[in-house]
């Protein structure tokens, strides 16, 4: 039934045809037909059919037919398993032939050839393959080590291939040094504990006089490996640089870059202050600088490291900014990332000549570029304080260019240069607003409102402006909606006698026809505010806003720090770390940069290293717009005030830093809160607030707004107390999970029960099995007063550090304020996980459920549910547990499900619901088995609520 | 790496599966990808679809794909799909469907010695034709065995090479990029070079290349003459970085035949060689005026040669009329140019072309972007940056006399001067 073939077949009289030539006697005839058969198979025809008649072509002397045979048995051996078996005598025949080169195909092909039982037949003869005297069958057999580990690690292991593969390390010969190091290194990586890789200097010293000899794709592996070895103090590690170093002047840019992932790494160790120091950074620039020469998809590669090193080492290339100029014909994929690195590189020293190339830019025709290009201008202006005023003009005459999205783009810019520079350059606001009508984007729009909300005081038409947004206030996206309802009530609050009408029918549109609970709930807001205390509604709305920092998108110092150690891989290019987009990486490993030599001790615990990195007083960063889910009181919505979680004290970060980084096990005893208890627990209150009572005819729009709270769609579990005020020293916090709109979000109750305010509130997590972290700031903008609550919505992300937990959901918190840190750990539903776009396609669900092997499936009874498979099906795909198929056998409904993780991890399921029966049973299968449990949990949470 | 796949639009022509980690029919969805991205103008090297990840080159009308799930080395993928096209074009003359297709089972034994479970091994075409053969057919068993030049360290040369007569020709090549704004500033230009050799020696002979290379000279105490600054170099396989990291000797065992020994990098400010002004009116709905002159400003004793000067027009141009003082214009409408042709080119003097178009009273309006001109040109006899070949010495155990030449040129590279139209 999951066997629909792919491919189409071969008609029968083409296959007798051909059998019949196999079975020749003639030995060119013979040859012949393997090519045709070959020559289908190329073109994607079965001819699995021949497997017998192939595999007796096999003995043979000549060698171009063995070639051919051998393709033919990696590509078919695994349909044909038993089949298979009756090639293994020419295999170990073959293996012990007087030609090399047959020995070397012979222990390669079998290696290919991925079927279990062969395998056992294999490690005789590749146990001499491994001392042979020839160096191309040893370098072979190396390879052919990784690849039986593939298959079946525990019998290379038993065999004590692993020893003779590190033997090889020591071989006369570079290309043998070469593979033994790659295949070694390929099988550290799925055994990150093995210690297999054990590298100390002599081995070191090895690798590096291999280095000088071997091809250059062996210098790759080679230096991949080396960058995976932390120097035992600066003076190793200055020698390694020194060792390295040559090879930047290597003709292929893959060995380039490599050495410059070492270097890069090794010269964390190196004291600032030596001269070697300096002189490994003026020997980087050119390197890669000439990367740029080479063809446009390196050129890509090379440009996404560069990003990385110019944040890590900004001063290594700080000279060289007209290498990035943008070229006629560059890819665009070329021209967008040079922009960006222009950008980083903008210093006040060459910000003259890096604007009239923005501006030049800006007159392009490709919409992308341009519209970054204009966004680069207002950056500079944020970065360089002393180009602002130029870049303001600048942005001044390309709106009088009139080409929409010009204007659309630097409007956006534009705000954030006055949220920089407050009380500067206000006077361009006239020229902004008569292209008021031009603008048909969402974000364009959304800043124009913001604009004219904030300064409406000096805009004598504000009102009027205003208003003619609200006309078609329905038609309008979220962004803009929520703006405008600020903006309204900021200018009511400025111009309180003009516009009350204007104020109320913001409201009234905001609550009472919108269908979307953020704005419901920002509308009720400010209706209570206003109408409660006016004053405070002023003190809240008006309240000074915070400067943007000028850094942007940064990246997140561990995760920068990470992605150094994986320059030139995948990962460099995504900028994203490997746990995040490699399918079940199993114990996935952090890289993380060696600490630096100031102190010369400690420096082999990884912590350190990093609790040093995040000292460096974390840079502030403005997100990428459209975050909807900041506080609802935070009133400029893009971008919002991140100016990092508020200052901590920097001891505090460091202790917090340390304690959650090293012996974590003391700390979960003491933490270990209500998680079981807490299910059954009531929902937490309402907010003190907003039981307060409401004035004049609000009391049933209050009611309306009680319901909106109540989850929709995907499933979030009640509120539980997860730190109990008497661990606190008087904070109690409760919260739960959801999942909304596809943003992952904390929801907490803090409650002041102590006796004192409450302020400067912080969060952060510890490592945790998703690399759950806080998407923002905890925004607790006012002080929390005793016997007072607040409700705390924190947008989360997966691009924190990873590291597994037990169980696998458990969630590490440390929460701040003025008194003390507080710690405590919860778990969180594995649903909140699911992303939206977790549908599998029918075929690829049935292809996975038969690749993944039986090992990694489960099963669950669910008991006591009475829903019939349809309510069920509906109920998961609230959760983004998504129906496939569903077969009915015998009364019995079975439901395919799929499921996908934050961390592209597969869930596939079956589950089977039986009319009358209210225990469901179900299978879930994935590749990395150790979610099931929780995933079974969130199925059950999911069905019964 | 998992697989790498040829294809040739919707059609797989040929696929290697190295690691059997990737599906093979995952590649049924990269082109549906390649079309999306194209279609949103957000064309990427890198895509990925569920936890397959495709790093792709195209060459002519194929696309070199290679697909992986693992965080693979990316440079190293996209440096060993180049060398995929740099072997099979030596081996086929052209890389395309047919070659492929007519020679599928020489193409599986290159891809089955090229790389082995993911990781590129013998990659030299030079090496690989003396055992893998377009005519293996002919080719006894006992004949066929590895080099040993595979596993050595000296990987790029054979042994037992012999010459009658041994000679090094060593071409010094310099290309210029320059990029010149619309008001005529130089924004950033730099001499790109390259030696290249043809060997023709016998046996494993060391050679010893001597350049005017400044640091050299300091290192030597020697002063004298001019010396060129080069600031980044790199070097083929064959020469020992660690000695030239030491004390700048440049020593080496030449591959046989012809190779890319270096190229260098300087990045001094150097004069454009030719330059060009340019006055672009466009009247709307009438007429385009274009008048160009191009200054020759190198030493009068030289000759530029081919040189052609790209001056770009409106998609919509008509009617195209020229004058030019030397030399001949023609206009290229699939291409949108001018191209104004100048055979020879003397040192010093200047030439004066115009062209007048006419322009349709219904404007396009799509917008065009702003193509600039450009110039192709070679000046033989000559580098722009100074740097001259002082020795190349050659020492064989067999003691034979050998002869190196040396020629010199200097041409255009990336030479793009911006327009204000």
């Amino acid at each position: 039934m999951m066997n629909d073939s792919l491919f189409s077949l071969v008609c029968a009289g083409e296959i007798f045809e051909l059998k019949a030539e196999l079975n020749s006697d003639k030995k060119e005839k013979k040859k012949e037909a393997v090519k045709k058969v070959i020559a289908s198979m190329t073109v994607g025809k079965d001819v699995s059919a021949l497997f017998p008649d192939v595999v007796n072509c096999m003995q043979t002397d000549n060698l171009e037919l063995k070639k051919l045979v051998y393709l033919y048995l990696m590509n078919y051996a695994k349909s044909q398993p038993d089949m298979a078996i009756m090639a293994v005598n020419t295999f170990v025949k073959d293996c012990e032939d007087p030609n090399p080169l047959i020995r070397a195909l012979a222990v390669r092909t079998m290696g290919c050839i991925r079927v279990d039982k062969i395998t056992e037949y294999l490690c005789e003869p590749l146990r001499k393959c491994l001392k042979d005297e020839d160096p191309y069958v040893r370098k072979t057999a190396a390879v052919c080590v990784a690849k039986l580990h593939d298959i079946n690690a525990q019998l290379v292991e038993d065999q004590g291939f692993l020893d003779t593969l590190k033997d090889l390390i020591s071989d006369s010969n570079p290309m043998v040094v070469a593979n033994a190091v790659a295949a070694l290194s390929e099988i550290a990586e799925s055994h990150p504990n093995s210690n297999l890789l054990d590298l100390n200097p002599q081995t070191i010293n090895k690798l590096l006089t291999a280095l000088n000899e071997c091809t250059e794709w062996g210098q790759i592996f080679i230096l991949d490996c080396l960058a995976n070895y932390t120097p035992r103090d600066d003076r190793e590690s200055q020698s390694i640089c020194e060792r390295v170093t040559p090879r930047l002047s290597h003709a292929n840019s893959a060995v380039v870059l490599s050495a410059v992932k070492v270097l890069m790494k090794f010269m964390e160790m190196l004291p600032k202050d030596l001269d070697y120091y300096g002189t490994l950074l003026k020997k980087l620039a050119p390197p890669l600088v000439t990367l740029l020469s080479a063809e446009p998809e390196l050129q890509y590669v090379a440009l996404r490291n560069i990003n990385l090193i110019v944040q890590r080492r900004p001063e290594i290339l700080k000279h060289e900014m007209k290498v990035f100029f943008v070229k006629y014909n560059d890819p665009i994929y070329v021209k967008l990332e040079k922009l960006d690195i222009m950008i980083r590189l903008a210093s006040q020293a060459n910000i003259a000549q890096v604007l009239a190339e923005l501006k030049e830019y800006a007159t392009e025709v490709d919409v992308d570029f341009v519209r970054k290009a204009v966004r680069a201008i207002g950056r500079c202006a944020i970065k360089v304080e002393q180009s602002a005023e130029r870049c303001v003009s600048t942005l001044l005459d390309l709106i009088q260019t009139k080409v929409n999205y010009v204007v659309q783009e630097a409007i956006v810019v534009i705000k954030d240069i006055f949220r920089k520079y407050p009380n500067k350059y206000e006077s361009v606001i006239a020229t902004l607003c008569e292209n008021l009508d031009s603008l048909d984007e969402p974000e364009a729009r959304a800043a124009m409102i913001w604009i004219v909300g904030e300064y409406a005081e000096r805009i004598d038409n504000a009102d009027e402006l205003l208003e003619s947004f609200l006309e078609g206030f329905h038609d309008e996206s979220t962004q803009v909606q929520l703006q405008l309802l600020t903006a309204i009530v900021k200018l009511f609050l400025k111009k309180p006698t003009e516009t009350q009408e204007l104020v109320q029918q913001v409201l009234s549109l905001a609550t009472q026809d919108s269908d979307n609970p953020d704005l419901r709930d920002r509308g009720y807001i400010y209706w209570r505010l206003l109408s409660t205390d006016p004053v405070a509604a002023k003190e809240v709305v008006l309240a000074e806003k915070p400067l943007i920092s000028e850094e942007t998108d940064l990246i997140e110092p561990t995760l920068l720090e990470e992605l150094i150690c994986h320059i030139g891989t995948l990962a460099s290019v995504y900028h994203k770390p490997p746990s995040a987009f490699v399918e079940g990486s199993r114990g996935v490993q952090h890289k993380r940069l060696p600490g630096s030599a100031g102190s010369g001790e400690s420096v082999e615990s990884p912590d350190t290293g990093s609790a040093a990195g995040v000292s460096e007083a974390p840079p502030a960063v403005i997100p990428s717009q459209g975050d909807l889910l900041g506080d609802l009181l935070n009133l400029d919505l893009t971008p919002p005030t991140t100016t990092g979680p508020p200052p901590p004290s920097s001891g505090m970060q460091m202790g917090a830093m340390d304690l959650l980084g090293g012996g974590l096990d003391s700390l979960v005893g003491y933490l270990h809160s209500t998680m079981g208890a807490g299910f059954g627990a009531p929902p937490a209150a309402m907010p003190a607030s907003f039981t307060a009572p409401v004035s004049g005819g609000l009391d049933d729009l209050f009611d309306l707004g009680g319901g909106v709270g109540m989850p929709m769609g995907a499933y979030s579990p009640p509120k539980t107390v997860w730190l109990p005020a008497m661990k606190a020293k008087g904070l109690e916090i409760s919260g739960t999970f959801a999942r909304r709109a596809g943003v992952i979000q904390m929801e907490m109750t803090l409650t002041n029960k102590a006796m004192s305010v409450m302020t400067d509130f912080a969060i952060q997590f510890n490592r945790n099995s998703f690399g759950l972290a806080p998407a923002g700031p905890l925004q607790v903008l006012t002080p929390l007063s005793p016997n007072q609550s607040i409700e705390v919505t924190l947008p989360l992300n997966t691009v924190g550090p990873v590291m597994k937990m037990e169980p696998l959901n458990n969630l590490q918190v440390a929460v701040k304020n003025n008194i003390d840190v507080f710690y405590f750990s919860c778990q969180y539903p594995i649903s909140m996980l699911f992303v939206e776009d977790g549908k599998m396609e029918r075929q690829v669900f049935l292809a996975t459920w038969k690749d993944i092997p039986n090992d990694n499936e489960s099963q669950f009874q669910i008991k006591d549910c009475h829903l019939n498979s349809d309510a069920a099906s509906n109920k998961l795909q609230g959760s983004n547990i998504f129906t496939i198929a569903k077969r009915t056998v015998e009364g019995q409904d079975m439901l395919y499900q799929s499921m996908k993780l934050t961390n592209g991890i597969w869930v596939l399921a079956e589950l089977r619901v039986q009319a009358g029966n209210p225990n469901y049973t179900i299978s879930l299968k994935c590749r990395a088995p150790e979610v099931s449990q929780c995933v079974f949990q969130s199925y059950e949470a999911v069905l019964k609520n | 790496m998992a697989q790498i796949s040829k294809i040739f639009n919707l059609h797989v022509l040929i696929c290697r599966n190295y690691k059997g980690d990737v599906d093979m029919a995952e590649i049924d969805h990269f082109m549906p990808l390649l079309m999306q991205h194209e279609e949103e103008g957000l064309i990427c090297p890198v895509m990925s679809h569920g936890s397959v990840h495709f790093m792709w080159i195209k060459h002519s009308n194929l696309y070199l794909v290679a697909t992986t799930n693992k965080n693979s080395n990316a440079s190293l993928v996209y440096s060993f799909l180049y060398k995929l096209v740099e072997v099979f074009t030596e081996y086929f003359k052209e890389l395309e469907e047919e070659s492929i297709q007519d020679n599928f089972v020489v193409v599986y034994e290159l891809l089955d010695e090229l790389m082995d479970f993911g990781f590129p091994q013998t990659t030299d075409s030079k090496i690989l034709q003396e055992y893998i053969t377009q005519e293996g057919a002919k080719l006894e068993v006992a004949k066929t065995k590895v080099p040993t030049t595979v596993t050595n360290a000296v990987s790029w040369r054979s042994e037992g090479i012999k010459y009658k007569k041994n000679e090094v020709f060593i071409d010094v090549i310099e290309s210029i990029n320059v990029l010149v704004n619309a008001n005529g500033s130089v924004m950033s230009s730099d001499i790109v070079g390259s030696i290249k050799l043809k060997t023709m020696l016998s046996g494993m002979p060391e050679l010893r290349l001597g350049l005017n290379d400044r640091v050299l000279f300091a290192l030597t105490g020697r002063d004298k003459g001019k010396t060129v600054v080069m600031e980044d170099v790199k070097f083929h396989q064959c020469v020992r970085l660690s000695r030239f990291e030491s004390d700048r000797t440049i020593s080496f065992i030449p591959p046989d035949g012809e190779s890319e020994l270096m190229s260098y990098r300087i990045n001094t400010h150097v004069k454009p060689l030719i330059w060009i002004e340019s006055v672009i009116e466009k009247f709307s709905h009438s007429r385009v005026e274009i008048m160009v002159k191009a200054k020759g400003q190198f030493k009068k004793q030289s000759v530029a040669n081919n040189v052609e000067v790209r001056v770009p027009v409106p998609s919509d141009a008509d009617s195209p009329k020229f004058k030019t003082s030397t030399g001949n214009a023609k206009y290229v409408p699939e291409k949108n140019l001018v191209v104004w042709t100048i055979k020879s080119f003397p040192g010093g003097k200047e030439f004066l072309m115009r062209a007048h178009f006419g322009l349709p009273s219904v404007e396009n309006d799509e917008m065009e972007g702003k193509p600039p001109i450009t110039v192709k040109f070679e000046i033989p006899y000559f580098t722009v940056s100074g740097i001259q070949v002082r020795y190349m010495k050659i020492i064989e155990k067999s003691g034979y006399q050998a002869l190196p030449w040396v020629r010199y040129i200097t041409q255009s590279g990336d030479y793009q001067l911006r327009t204000n139209v």
